[in-house]
């Protein structure tokens, strides 16, 4: 079973079950209501269906288990560095308390979760984000985390795969934490200079420092339907400039219209197309 | 005086100014001797002063920071080099004029120069778009450091602005992509390269012109993830608690330093750089002429590989 799944397993957080019977353990409700279309799904069958509403396509919010479970061949997933966790460098108010508060809610360490696995048999490194932890945000520990998975990969010449969610740089690590953006792209380019695969998958939301690093440096970028993808989200723009923002705008289809993407993937199709890229990858290099 | 914008909490110095300078004007009108009273009021202006400038917290160097006399880019490039050539566009799509890029002469080596570029009036900044750049602006930057990389010149970045601009174009033209490119190519730019922090370090569209080798920052600089009042927005939904959230964020200079953000804290006079713009500028070029120096004399793949390590172990964390 995957380590991610096993670790906290007291904890009542809303994973995709492994097996079918765990969904009694789930606290959500047993019904769910899409927010875009309104359709009421049964929360077994919405599971069934990859959490994507089956009226309108609406991609449902992923925790970083459930990608990992998604994409990943069957326990196949080992996971790097799982006890890097959060200091207080600058001393910030609240800042201990609320990263303690995510750990307890989320049963993870931090908002990434970084590890081996093989897609379609064959091995990769994979890091997933996971914006329920403090809304992604990127400390020092997902900058380290995000560095030493592309340093391992580099060392085991693996490709990358990178699902990134986030609201952009953790503010209670002050300057640090903007650093994280250079260390990160840092990273990526000495990985890339190495000849091998990163592949990014922008889910939803992708935002702020993260989409201005390693986000955006992917040999090639995909993203799911309906992702919000930005570097200044549409509330920041509204504050500062009093623009109105049109509709639409920062979706996966408006950045895939405006050459920023390379293709909009459907949840369903995800796993089998990354693991057709690895493939494609996997002869020289 | 009359066209010295003093800053609020500069007032009271201000008016002890004004005060001797009445008792200066009024020694010679009434041609009486006050030489004692006038040397008694300029120690208590200079105590003042020292007292003042030395005790700034983070809020009020954060506004000197954002001060509209505060010299710029284009200030120190007139100042500190000779024959600058400034170079327009970043090929794909425009000319953004909130950031300045070109080439000149530094004493002995030629130079790249880029930075942002603020206005130092209204209709100034409208042109500038207030120094916030969009992603013209660093891929324009972009262009211009694969330039000195060909030509083996150094890099020089002036670093002032409140951040990138928040727009509907500048996103739908790739903001994010823009600004990562830079931290990419900056990480790995075979020159030497230095950055100095002259005024406004304001999160991802200061950093992506800030990674270099050297990371010089005036006294009086700024450098934030985050603004404090969008900080203190999100933290206290009070952005009038910005003075106080300017502390927690550690954004001024020797803090930076202590951390091992920075490499240098420039001095600037107590007043400010823009009060003896003279004197800011020669310790400026003095710094700058050190430093690249230094690095001009070392293996430049060494240079590479520490600016890597560098960044590589920033971050705090529990293991
Ligand atoms: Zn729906």
């Amino acid at each position: 079973m995957l380590d991610i799944f096993n670790r906290k397993q007291k904890k009542k957080y809303v994973t995709l079950p492994v097996h079918a019977d765990d969904l009694s353990s789930l606290t959500v409700p047993a019904v769910k209501r899409c927010p875009r279309c309104g359709e009421r799904t049964q929360q077994e069958d919405l599971n069934q269906n990859l959490k994507v509403c089956p009226r309108c396509e609406y991609h449902y919010p992923l925790s970083a288990g459930e990608r990992v479970w998604m994409i990943t061949d069957e326990n196949s997933f080992e996971e790097f560095d799982a006890e890097l966790a959060a200091a207080d460098p600058l001393g910030f108010p609240g800042y201990a308390e609320k990263a303690a508060q995510a750990r307890e809610e989320t049963g993870l360490n931090e908002a990434v979760v970084t590890g081996r696995a093989t897609i379609n048999g064959y091995p990769v490194v994979l890091a997933v984000m996971d914006n329920r932890f403090m809304m992604g945000s990127m400390g020092s520990v997902v900058g380290e985390k995000v560095v030493r998975a592309l340093e391992r990969a580099g060392e085991e010449r693996l490709p990358v795969i990178m699902l990134t969610a986030s609201g952009g740089a953790r503010m209670q690590e002050g300057m640090i934490s903007l650093m994280q953006m250079a260390k990160t792209s840092a990273a990526v380019e000495r990985f890339s200079r190495q000849g091998l695969l990163y592949i990014v998958v922008l889910t939803h939301p992708t935002t702020g420092g993260v989409t201005a690093s390693f986000a955006t440096l992917g040999d090639i970028i995909l993203t799911e339907p309906g992702t919000m993808i930005g570097f200044a989200g549409p509330r920041v723009i509204e504050q500062t400039i009093g623009q109105k923002v049109p509709t639409g705008f920062q979706q996966a289809e408006f950045f895939l219209e405006h050459g920023m993407i390379d293709r909009i993937v459907h949840r369903r199709e995800m796993k089998e197309l990354l693991g057709k890229l690895v493939a494609l990858h996997s002869t020289g290099g | 005086m009359d066209d010295i914008r003093f800053l609020d909490f500069e007032k009271d110095y201000l008016e002890l100014k004004t005060k001797l300078d009445e008792l200066k004007d009024m020694a010679v009108s009434k041609n009486i001797d006050m030489e004692d009273e006038i040397r008694g009021l300029e120690a208590r202006v200079a105590d003042f002063k020292a007292e003042k400038y030395q005790g700034l917290t983070a809020w009020q160097k954060y506004q000197m920071a954002r001060h509209p006399d505060r010299p710029t880019t284009l200030d120190y490039i007139q100042a500190l080099f000779e024959d600058f050539i400034e170079l327009h566009g970043d090929r794909c799509f425009g000319d953004d004029p909130a950031v300045v890029g070109g080439l000149a002469w530094l004493e002995e080596m030629p130079v790249t120069i880029i930075g942002h570029q603020k206005g130092k009036d209204t209709k100034q900044n409208l042109e500038r778009n207030f120094g916030c750049p969009s992603p013209e602006g660093f891929r324009k930057a972009c262009r211009l450091m694969k330039q000195a990389e060909k030509f083996g010149r150094p890099l020089i970045t002036f670093v002032d602005t409140q951040g990138a601009y928040p727009g509907v174009e500048a996103e739908e033209r790739g903001q994010g992509w823009a600004i990562a490119q830079n931290l990419l190519l900056m990480s790995s730019l075979q020159v030497p390269t230095v950055s100095v922090i002259i005024g406004e370090g304001g999160s991802g569209g200061a950093l992506a012109l800030g990674v270099a080798d050297r990371v010089l920052m005036l006294s009086y600089s700024v450098y934030a993830v985050i603004s404090p009042q969008g900080c203190a927005s999100i933290l206290y939904r009070d952005a009038r608690r910005a003075n106080e959230v300017a502390e927690h964020l550690k954004m001024t200079a020797p803090e930076l330093k202590a951390l091992g953000l920075i490499d240098e804290v420039i001095s600037e006079p107590l007043e400010g750089a823009h009060r003896d713009q003279e004197s800011t500028y020669r310790e400026v070029k003095a710094r700058l002429l050190f430093n690249l120096r230094e690095l001009k004399n070392q293996d430049v793949g060494e240079l590479v590989e520490q600016r890597y390590e560098r960044l590589r172990k920033i971050g705090i964390f529990n293991e």
